[in-house]
C-alpha cells in the first residue's frame, strides 16, 4: 500500500519543486518565497486533510486490503434504482406491466414517430427505416430494419421507451410504448391488426431474424489466416487502379463552409451507393433544388403561411430555409418556388433531378404541387423519401411558407 | 483580420509548379523576410491573458474536425472526423477529436452529475464526482476509434481524405478510477459469468453490455483527458474508456453501471455495431478493434508541396489487440514494402507514428501502409477482408489504405488490384 503514499508524496513534492522554481525565474516581479514551502514528506502528506469531503484514507488505505472497499458513496435508493433501472432484457426483465394495441399505436405513431420514420414506419430521408427489408439481409444493399433484422422484441421496446421521440425521450407511458411497439411489428407484417402487445404476451412474439446472428467468429475465421511474415518484395504481379474516390465524388469541400473551390470532379458515374457510418441506414436521399435567381416571393395570406411554417416541421429533418440555410439530406429550400429545379451547387441531385436542371425546367408552384404530393409519382427516382403530403391545404400552406424566403 | 483564403485548387497549382524545382535550390535574390525588418520583429505581441484559454493561432484554422453531411439524417445524431492528416505524434487535442453523438452533445455539470452501480452486487451506490475523485486513480493513453472508421470504404473508393476515412479516431492520455475499484466497492457476486450494462445520461443512453471479464481488466471510469476535463463532446464530467474496443461502448456522461446475468442486447448492441455478412448472417459482439495503420501524409488533403528529394512519409498504427510491433509501408501499391521506423516503441491499444523517411523525386506512387501487432496479426487487404466478409459488414473495416500520388504531388483515393 505504501504504493499510494509513494504516489502522493512524490505529487506535492512535484508541486513544491516546481513553486520554488517559478519563484527563481520571477527576476523582474520578485516575490518572496511563501513561508514555509518546502518539500511535504510523505508522512505529512498523509496526515494532510483532505480538501474537501472529508478524510480521503490515504493513512486509512493502508491497513485496508488492496481491493476492499474504500467507503465512499452512499447506497441508493430504491426509488433511485427504479427511476434508472429501465433496461429491459431479451426475456422480458424488465417490462413493467402495461399494454396497447395497434390501433392505438397508429395513432400514437403517427403523432410522435412518422415525422422521421414516415406514417408506415418506412423511413423518412436518412432517418432509419422502421418496417420493410425481408430478405434483404444478403443483397447488395441490405435493408435493417425492426422486422427484417432486429433479433428481439425487447430493444425495440427498450429503445423507446428509453430513447424515443428524438428530443423527447422518456415522455411516453409505458401503454404508449407498448402501442407503439404494437404497430411497429403491425407495419413489419408480424402481428395482425388487431393484436394488442402487452407484458403478458411479449415474449411469444417471434422476431423474424432471430436466428440471423453469431457470436464473433474473428478468431476462428481471420486471425489465423492474417498472421506470420507477411511478403516483402515482389508481392504481386502488377497493380492497377480499379476504383477512384473523385470518380464518385462524395467528399465534402476540403475547406469547410466556404467551400474551397473543388476542382469540379467527373459526373458521378452511378447514383451514390454508400455504406453510411455508424448511423448509417439507407442510402443518399435528397430532393432537389436550388440556384438561379428566384421569383420575387409572392405576397401571401399570412394565415397560410403560419399554417405552411408548421407543416414545414415535416421537412426540417432534411431541409433547412432562412438565413444561414444549408444543404442538409435535402438541399437548401430559399428561394425554391420559382428556381431551376436540381439548380443548387454542390448538392447531389438523382439523375431525375439533373435531367430536369438539364432541360431548364423551373419549380412552378403547380409543379412543386404535384411533387409534394405524391414525390415518386412527380419525379421518378427521386432520393427524397417522404411520402407526400396528403391534404391539398397543407400543400398550398407550405409554398405559401416557402415563398417567403428569397434566396 | 484573416488572411486571404487560399482556395485548395490554387494552392495545388502552387504545390505543382514547386513540385518540378529540385530540393537543394539556390536562391536568385535574398529572401525580404530575412534582409527587412518584419514587424514582428519591431513591433510588440499580445501580452499575458489576452486568451486565457489559448487556441490555436488562427494560421491553423483549417485543422479542424469536418463531418460528412450525406452520412446522416441529422447532425445531432451524427460523427464528424478527426483531422488526422494534419496532426502529428500520437495524441489527439481534444479540440479536435472527433465526436459521435446519438442524441448530442448534453451540458451535465459536476454538480449534477451521479453515477449509479446497481444490478447483482450487495449494495447498490450512489457516487458524486467528487466522490471518484477520492479513488485511487490511473493514467493509460488509449485510442478510441468508432467502428464506423473507414466503414464508408466498403464498397469502393469513396471519400477522399485521410480525415474522412480513418478521421474517427483520436488518442488521449485518460485519467481514472478503474471500473473495477468501483465494482468491487459495490461488492461483487464470487462467479465473474456476469455482464455489466453501462449507460449514459443523455436521451439515447446508449446502452452497453461488457462481459464482466473485460470490465475487471482495464475499464477506465475517466474524467480528465490529456490532463484536463474532458470536453462537453467528449462525455463531460465522466466517460468510460474500454480500451481496444469500438468507440461506441466508450459511454460519454456515464450514469450507470448495472451488474447483470447477461447482455441486454440494446438497440447498439442487436441494430447497430452488428456486422453482416455475404450471406446475410451477422457477427455480434465484434469488439475488438483489429490492428490498422493508414499513412496521414502524403495523403489527399496534405499533397507534396515541396520539391524532389527527401520526402518524410507519415503515419498512424494501432491495434486492439495490444502493442504495435512493426509497420511496412510500399509506394507501389503492395508490390515491395520497407519497414517504417516507429516514432516509439508500441504503446499498449495507443496510437503509434510511424515514419518512412525516403527520396521522391516526382514518380507517380501507391502508398499503403501495413501494420502488425503483437499478436502477430498482420493487417489485411481489402480483398482479404472482403473475401471473408463480404461488403456489408460497416464496421470494423481495417483494410490496407491506399493513396495515389501524382507527379504533381497531389494524392488520392483510390483502390488498386
Amino acid at each position: 500500500m505504501s504504493k499510494s503514499l509513494k504516489l502522493y508524496g512524490s505529487v506535492f513534492g512535484g508541486i513544491a519543486v516546481t513553486l520554488t522554481f517559478a519563484v527563481n525565474m520571477a527576476d523582474r516581479f520578485v516575490a518572496e518565497a511563501p513561508e514555509g514551502l518546502r518539500t511535504l514528506t510523505p508522512l505529512e502528506v498523509a496526515a494532510a486533510p483532505a480538501p474537501a469531503g472529508g478524510f480521503v484514507a490515504a493513512a486509512h488505505a493502508e491497513e485496508a486490503p488492496k481491493d476492499g472497499p474504500l467507503g465512499i458513496g452512499r447506497e441508493a435508493l430504491p426509488e433511485e434504482v427504479a427511476a434508472w433501472n429501465l433496461d429491459v432484457s431479451p426475456d422480458g426483465t424488465g417490462l413493467p406491466p402495461g399494454s396497447g394495441s395497434v390501433e392505438d399505436g397508429e395513432m400514437l405513431f403517427s403523432e410522435n414517430c412518422a415525422v422521421c420514420h414516415g406514417e408506415f414506419a418506412e423511413g423518412s430521408g436518412n432517418w432509419p427505416k422502421l418496417a420493410g427489408g425481408e430478405d434483404t439481409l444478403a443483397n447488395k444493399d441490405p435493408v435493417k430494419t425492426v422486422g427484417s433484422y432486429w433479433p428481439h422484441l425487447s430493444t425495440a421496446w427498450d429503445y423507446v421507451h428509453r430513447s424515443m421521440p428524438f428530443g423527447n425521450a422518456q415522455s411516453l407511458e409505458p401503454d404508449e410504448v407498448y402501442a407503439i411497439v404494437a404497430y411497429i411489428l403491425f407495419s413489419n407484417f408480424i402481428v395482425d391488426e388487431d393484436f394488442t402487445l402487452s407484458n403478458e404476451n411479449f415474449t411469444d412474439v417471434v422476431m423474424p431474424n432471430e436466428g440471423g446472428f453469431i457470436v464473433d467468429d474473428r478468431p476462428e475465421t481471420e486471425y489465423p489466416q492474417w498472421s506470420g511474415e507477411p511478403c516483402m518484395t515482389d508481392c504481386k504481379e502488377s497493380v492497377e487502379i480499379t476504383m477512384r474516390a473523385t470518380v464518385l465524388d462524395v467528399t465534402p469541400d476540403h475547406g469547410g463552409e466556404e467551400a474551397a473551390a473543388e476542382p469540379a470532379a467527373e459526373t458521378p458515374a452511378d447514383a451514390v451507393e454508400v455504406a453510411t457510418a455508424d448511423t448509417s441506414t439507407e442510402a443518399t436521399d435528397a430532393a432537389p433544388a436550388v440556384a438561379e435567381p428566384a421569383a420575387a416571393p409572392a405576397a401571401a395570406d399570412p394565415e397560410l403561411i403560419a399554417a405552411g411554417e408548421k407543416v414545414f416541421k415535416k421537412c426540417m429533418s432534411c431541409h433547412a430555409v432562412g438565413e444561414g440555410a444549408k444543404n442538409k439530406s435535402g438541399p437548401e429550400l430559399n428561394g425554391v418556388v420559382g428556381r431551376g429545379i436540381g439548380s443548387i451547387d454542390g448538392f447531389r441531385y438523382s439523375k431525375t433531378f439533373e435531367e430536369a436542371h438539364g432541360a431548364g425546367e423551373t419549380w412552378t408552384p403547380e409543379r412543386l404541387h404535384a411533387f409534394l404530393e405524391k414525390p415518386k409519382d412527380a419525379m421518378k427516382g427521386t432520393k427524397m423519401s417522404f411520402p407526400g403530403l396528403r391534404k391539398p391545404e397543407d400543400i398550398d400552406a407550405v409554398i405559401a411558407y416557402l415563398s417567403t424566403f428569397a434566396e | 483580420m484573416s488572411e486571404p483564403k487560399t482556395s485548395r485548387r490554387a494552392f495545388l497549382q502552387g504545390a505543382a509548379t514547386v513540385a518540378v524545382t529540385a530540393g537543394a535550390a539556390r536562391a536568385a535574390e535574398p529572401d525580404p523576410l530575412i534582409t527587412e525588418v518584419q514587424p514582428w520583429a519591431q513591433g510588440l505581441g499580445d501580452g499575458v491573458d489576452v486568451t486565457p484559454y489559448g487556441l490555436p493561432i488562427r494560421f491553423e484554422e483549417d485543422v479542424v474536425r469536418r463531418n460528412v453531411p450525406w452520412l446522416t439524417a441529422d447532425p445531432i445524431s451524427s460523427i464528424n472526423f478527426t483531422p488526422i492528416h494534419a496532426l502529428d505524434g500520437t495524441i489527439t487535442p481534444q479540440g479536435c477529436a472527433f465526436e459521435r453523438h446519438h442524441s448530442g452533445a448534453i451540458e451535465l455539470s459536476k454538480s449534477d452529475y451521479r453515477l449509479m452501480i446497481n444490478g447483482l452486487v450487495d449494495k447498490p451506490l450512489v457516487f458524486t464526482y467528487e466522490d471518484l475523485e477520492r479513488f485511487p486513480r490511473e493514467n493509460h493513453v488509449y485510442f478510441c476509434e468508432c467502428a464506423a472508421n473507414t466503414g464508408m470504404e466498403w464498397a469502393g473508393a469513396q471519400l477522399n481524405g485521410a480525415q474522412f476515412t480513418h478521421g474517427m479516431i483520436h488518442n488521449m492520455e485518460y485519467t481514472g478510477v478503474p471500473l473495477r475499484t468501483l465494482l468491487r466497492e459495490a461488492g461483487l457476486p464470487a462467479t465473474t459469468e456476469k455482464w455489466v450494462y453501462v449507460e449514459g445520461a443523455d436521451a439515447s443512453s446508449n446502452g452497453r453490455s461488457i462481459p464482466m471479464e473485460k470490465a475487471l481488466d482495464d475499464v477506465l471510469v475517466a474524467f480528465k483527458a490529456n490532463g484536463e476535463a474532458l470536453r462537453k463532446e467528449h462525455g463531460y464530467p465522466v466517460r468510460l474508456v474500454v480500451p481496444g474496443w469500438e468507440g461506441n461502448m466508450w459511454v460519454k456522461w456515464l450514469r450507470r453501471i448495472e451488474v447483470m446475468d447477461g447482455p441486454v442486447e440494446s438497440r447498439e448492441e442487436t441494430s447497430k455495431y452488428t456486422d453482416t455478412l455475404a450471406d446475410g448472417t451477422s457477427r455480434k459482439w465484434t469488439w475488438v478493434m483489429d490492428a490498422k495503420s493508414v499513412v496521414t501524409s502524403p495523403s489527399p488533403q496534405s499533397p507534396i508541396r515541396h520539391g524532389h528529394g527527401p520526402l518524410v512519409i507519415t503515419g498512424l498504427a494501432w491495434s486492439g489487440h495490444g502493442k504495435i510491433t512493426r509497420v511496412d509501408v510500399s509506394t507501389d501499391g503492395g508490390k515491395n514494402w520497407q519497414t517504417a521506423r516507429l516514432a516509439r516503441e508500441g504503446e499498449n491499444k495507443a496510437l503509434t507514428r510511424f515514419y518512412l523517411d525516403t527520396e521522391w523525386t516526382g514518380e507517380e506512387m501507391f502508398l499503403q501502409s501495413r501494420a502488425m501487432d503483437e499478436t502477430g496479426y498482420v493487417q489485411p487487404t481489402k480483398t482479404q477482408l472482403r473475401d471473408v466478409r463480404g461488403e456489408n459488414s460497416v464496421y470494423h473495416n481495417n483494410c490496407i489504405q491506399t493513396w495515389w500520388v501524382k507527379p504533381n504531388g497531389e494524392a488520392e483515393n483510390v483502390e488498386v488490384s
